[in-house]
């Protein structure tokens, strides 16, 4: 490790090291086999082995409707979402990255929706959206409808689908956020300079300038956000239940509901060939620094 | 002076976008049930913490925050237990294989539990796991030990190896000089990190809920009792939700913002 310890010692057991540094790495190595490898694994035989003979799981499930519903919900909320937290977090950051005076407080405002669980902003979006909701309320005060309009309900599937994508970007838009204004900083303030001196107007700054030097952080937020987006299930569990099916409330309702562990595991193993995908793809073509720091 | 006007509608209409829910369902939990359900209230007449009381002692609320925090706690322990030597060594050796290590814990970090939960439950109720508090928690500690791993190696990375050696110099070992030395100057990081942890087992649902069936903890309850109960009960489960992860990440916000990577000058 260091030169230091050849003055101490004299020379450097190499082997010994080497032992000892795996034995810090073991535990972990081992837990990780045991409760994530172990189990992927498994998920992968339940899936494929079947009830009577192998793959007649998938059999039955590309034959359900249900399934295909719950693939296109889970890609069409994905498409829908993904694209507008992104529009919406670079211009945040581009604002916040003004450091006005005052800047900290909204900073802290808009990460506030990182600690909140899907759950409880589920349950938010519930408090403004429900039959006697406040949005509701304050419509009926002002004298535009008589009675509340219902936001809820397999009647207003339409209407769920955009209150969970509302719900998704109040609550997701800062992660996206937090990624575009690290980039942003990181940006060398030199190359902005360059471009007031060869009198660059400020949508040339942004669309020539920025922007290009934002890819990197804007492709490790689109692929994160992706890969998290196919596990998407508290937000449209609460407020949709299975009006909405997307491949996660899926998995849980056959396990929960139906009890078919075989169904529960092909559904899982669907999305995690879905994840492995995507993430292979994010750890190989980009730097992994976003997967680091904890921002899911 | 036309600017200024746009940059203050800007700056108000953020605000009240991320204010908007979060001071809504706290009015909503307090609000008595007749005047939620008068059409034409909207400030409540007065505020009562029926629903939160019976919510929490009526309704198991109590008992499945206490199970949330007991889970968080192991999960904790144990993934710091475990994760904080292979942090360290990520941190401070260069050996083989340092790539294919870094990029599996990458990589499980990636893989969502909802994809182990049913494998992991058939493998529970085989040893007895099934439905306790234990079980969770082994399974909290799952997902949150890829990310004590990484940022532990990273808060280590930060503390320049040279006090480790000068306290070495002075005759302790290698592991008191990274107790005495390495370990307070990492401590701060590591809280913050400790209280993330905290927010991400308490928040987690799928799992929980698929593991346990009595022994449910917060979000578990909530998911499985909240949409067949009476509105305001679903507002006051907002609000013990809500609560404890708005204090940790007050307390924790500018450790957070630097770990993402922003600087505040």
């Amino acid at each position: 490790m260091t030169p230091f310890l050849q003055l101490r010692r004299g020379v450097i057991d190499l082997k010994s090291k080497s032992a000892a540094i795996w034995l810090l790495l073991l535990p972990t190595i081992i837990y990780l086999s045991v409760f994530i490898g172990y189990p992927l694994f498994k998920t992968f035989v339940m899936a494929m082995s079947g009830e009577e003979r192998p793959f007649d799981t998938f059999y039955r499930m590309f034959h359900d409707q249900t399934f295909w519903n719950a693939l296109k919900n889970t890609l069409f909320l994905t498409a829908v979402i993904v694209p507008i937290q992104l529009i919406l977090a670079i211009a945040l950051a581009l604002f916040i990255n003004k450091k006005f005076k005052g800047y900290t407080f909204l900073l802290y405002l808009i990460i506030i929706p990182l600690a909140l669980s899907d759950i409880t902003a589920a349950l938010m979006s519930y408090t403004m959206f429900s039959p006697m909701g406040y949005v509701n309320k304050i419509l009926i005060n002002l004298g535009a409808i008589d009675k509340p309009i219902y936001f809820f309900g397999y009647m207003f599937k339409t209407r769920e689908f955009w209150i969970v994508v509302l719900t998704e970007i109040w609550r997701a838009t800062p992660l996206v956020f937090v990624i575009i204004l690290a980039g942003l900083q990181s940006i060398n303030k030199e190359y902005l300079e360059a471009a007031d001196i060869f009198g660059f107007s400020r949508s040339q700054k942004l669309f020539k300038v920025i922007l290009p030097l934002l890819k990197p952080s804007i492709m490790s937020a689109l692929l994160m956000r992706t890969l998290f987006a196919f596990q998407i299930f508290g937000v449209v569990w609460m407020l949709a239940g299975r009006d909405i099916p997307v491949l996660a409330g899926e998995t849980y309702y056959q396990y929960t509901f139906l009890n078919d562990e075989k169904m529960a595991a092909a559904y899982s193993m669907i999305i995690a060939v879905i994840t492995l995908i995507i993430s292979y793809f994010y750890l190989t073509t980009l730097r992994s620094k976003h997967l680091e720091e904890g921002v899911r | 002076m036309l600017k200024k006007v746009f940059f203050w509608i800007a700056v108000i209409l953020i605000a009240v976008w991320f204010l908007t829910p979060i001071v809504m369902i706290f009015l909503a939990a307090f609000t008595p049930a007749e005047d939620y359900y008068n059409p034409h209230r909207i400030i409540p007449s007065h505020l009562t913490f029926e629903h939160l009381y019976k919510l929490l002692f009526l309704l198991d609320g109590w008992k499945s925050i206490i199970i949330s925090v007991e889970v968080a706690l192991i999960a904790i322990g144990l993934s710091f237990l475990i994760g904080l030597p292979a942090g360290y060594a990520m941190a401070r050796y260069k050996f083989k294989g340092k790539r294919a290590i870094n990029l599996t814990i990458l990589l499980t970090r990636s893989i969502p539990l909802i994809v182990v939960a049913v494998p992991l439950i058939v493998i529970y109720m085989k040893v007895g796991l099934s439905d306790t508090v234990l079980g969770v928690a082994l399974a909290h500690t799952a997902m949150i030990l890829p990310f004590v791993v990484l940022i532990t190696s990273s808060i280590f990375s930060g503390i320049s190896v040279e006090y480790e050696e000068a306290g070495m110099v002075f005759g302790l070992t290698h592991f008191q000089s990274f107790v005495k030395i390495t370990l307070p100057l990492a401590l701060p990081g590591l809280a913050a990190s400790a209280i993330y942890s905290f927010i991400m087992s308490w928040n987690e649902v799928f799992v929980a809920s698929i593991l346990t069936l009595t022994n449910r903890t917060l979000p578990a309850h909530i998911l499985n009792t909240a949409m067949a109960s009476p509105d305001y009960f679903k507002f006051a489960a907002g609000v013990m939700m809500a609560v404890p992860a708005m204090i940790f990440i007050f307390f924790t916000r500018k450790y957070l913002i630097s770990m993402w990577g922003i600087s505040l000058k």
